[in-house]
């Protein structure tokens, strides 16, 4: 049986604007996919940790609030500590383009801005989480 | 590798075990080996399951529940099933948004699984995660169903107590739930007690306890709670005890252990069946049959006579 995708769809930090994070939970679930969803206000180390008890393919967060300087390194820090490089971390919401390589160096994958349409965000991580699969 | 994979496990390296829970979920080839291992180690975990209709509070009892029995001291693990799209097969999985306040607790597990297209308000391969985690050292396993309706009953057959969690205000829809699901409670709850409707509800309840002939000696207790502020969950946790000393006294945990190990092996025999035949048979032969049938060329009891002929 092919294994179906899980993602964990977060939002971190305090705002609570779950709206567009929920739009693509249900896009990621149209196309097949086992979303976990968190809800709202989670910290770096409630996400991580629930990728991890998940067994989760990717996480993506969402951030509205301008703290994605502060949440992404750390749940991407913490996911190393983990050992968890076979997931992959993306991202959306209100984030400045200038930031956008920095938090790529630091293990975000992929960010997507507002107005990314949703077959790309779908086809992005059906893609990538591929590349991941066969890496492991 | 399956050997390392759970001695870190079992160690206590909670990747290492949600590697194991996907493998088993996946009928991964090396699911058989490792409930093999583990198998003989199953059977200590009080294993608690929690099901009602869509919306009754399930998941925010769950989270009490779990509260209470990590103050006890407890090691728990909770396997939370949501249902799979019929359509694209995807999920949302949203149990756990109710239970995150606790996603840090060294001494809890949190599992979420999608139904997968199985149909008894469990996945099917729910039961076998419920081992590895009963195996592995949680002393307390808590099952949440998806939102049933009637006939969601296969939680029976994987827990020692049943908790059917509704609300006030379903009115006559309680009628509904009379049959099947309300068969196999061992504790009642009426959650959002707090609401208007409650005594109505308990009392319809506690009526249609009496309308029915009780299946063993065990008379299901109505209690109410308020899950989202905890009220009457201390109560709920007694209920459950109660009905562990009974089931143990009067052979009732024994009786529903017997059964579900009979629905375990029989489920792996249809499906190893099931497997057989489609490797005999062949997929190309099944889909032109369907097509036939599907032009009215062939009725369905022809075309299965004849896939399985020869």
């Amino acid at each position: 049986m092919k294994r179906p995708i899980r993602v964990v769809v977060a939002k971190a930090g305090l705002d609570g604007h779950d709206r567009g994070a929920k739009v693509v939970a249900r896009a990621l679930r149209d196309a097949g996919m086992e979303v976990i969803y968190t809800g709202v206000h989670q910290t770096p180390e409630q996400v991580v940790e629930t990728a991890l008890q998940e067994d989760a393919d990717a996480v993506g967060i969402s951030l509205l609030s301008g703290a994605h300087n502060y949440i992404f390194p750390r749940v991407s820090e913490l996911m190393k500590q983990k050992g968890m490089d076979d997931v992959l971390l993306f991202g959306g919401g209100i984030i400045p383009e200038a930031d956008v390589p920095g938090l790529k160096k630091v293990g975000v994958e992929r960010v997507f801005p507002p107005g990314a349409s949703l077959e790309e965000i779908v086809r992005y991580v059906n893609e990538a989480v591929g590349k991941k699969r066969v890496g492991v | 590798m399956t050997g390392d994979l759970l001695a870190r496990a079992r160690e206590g390296d909670k990747r290492a075990l949600a590697r194991v829970l996907s493998a088993v979920e996946n009928d991964e080839p090396r699911a058989a080996d490792i409930l093999r291992e583990l198998y003989p180690k199953t059977g200590r975990a009080r294993i608690v399951g929690v099901t009602g209709p869509p919306g009754g509070g399930k998941s925010t009892l769950v989270n009490r529940l779990a509260g209470a029995y990590r103050e006890q001291g407890e090691r728990v693990a909770i396997v939370a099933v949501d249902p799979s799209s019929p359509f694209s097969g995807g999920a949302l999985l949203g149990d756990r948004i109710r239970m995150q306040e606790r996603a840090l607790d060294e001494g809890l597990f949190i599992r979420s699984m999608a139904s997968r297209g199985h149909a008894g308000g469990l996945a099917r391969t729910t039961a076998r995660v419920v081992n590895v985690l009963d195996a592995i050292g949680y002393s307390v396993v808590l099952v949440e169903t998806v939102g049933v309706g009637q006939e969601e009953v296969d939680v029976v057959r994987v827990v020692d107590t049943v908790c059917l969690v509704t609300v006030p205000g379903l009115g006559d829809d309680i009628q509904a739930i009379k049959a099947g699901v309300l068969e196999i409670a061992d504790i009642l709850v009426v959650n959002k007690a707090d609401r208007p409707g409650a005594d109505e509800t308990a009392r319809d309840l506690a009526q249609m306890l009496t309308l029915g002939k009780l299946r063993t000696e065990w008379k299901p207790p109505i209690l109410r709670t308020v899950a989202a502020t905890g009220e009457g969950v201390p109560d709920l946790v007694s209920a459950i005890a109660r009905h562990a000393i009974w089931a143990g006294e009067s052979g009732e945990r024994d009786r529903r252990r017997r059964d579900a190990a009979r629905s375990e092996v029989e489920s792996l025999l249809r499906d190893g069946l099931v497997r057989r035949l489609r490797d005999r048979v062949g997929e190309d032969r099944v889909e032109r049959a369907v097509a036939r049938v599907a032009d009215r060329a062939l009725d369905p009891y022809a075309a299965v006579d004849e896939l399985l002929e020869d």
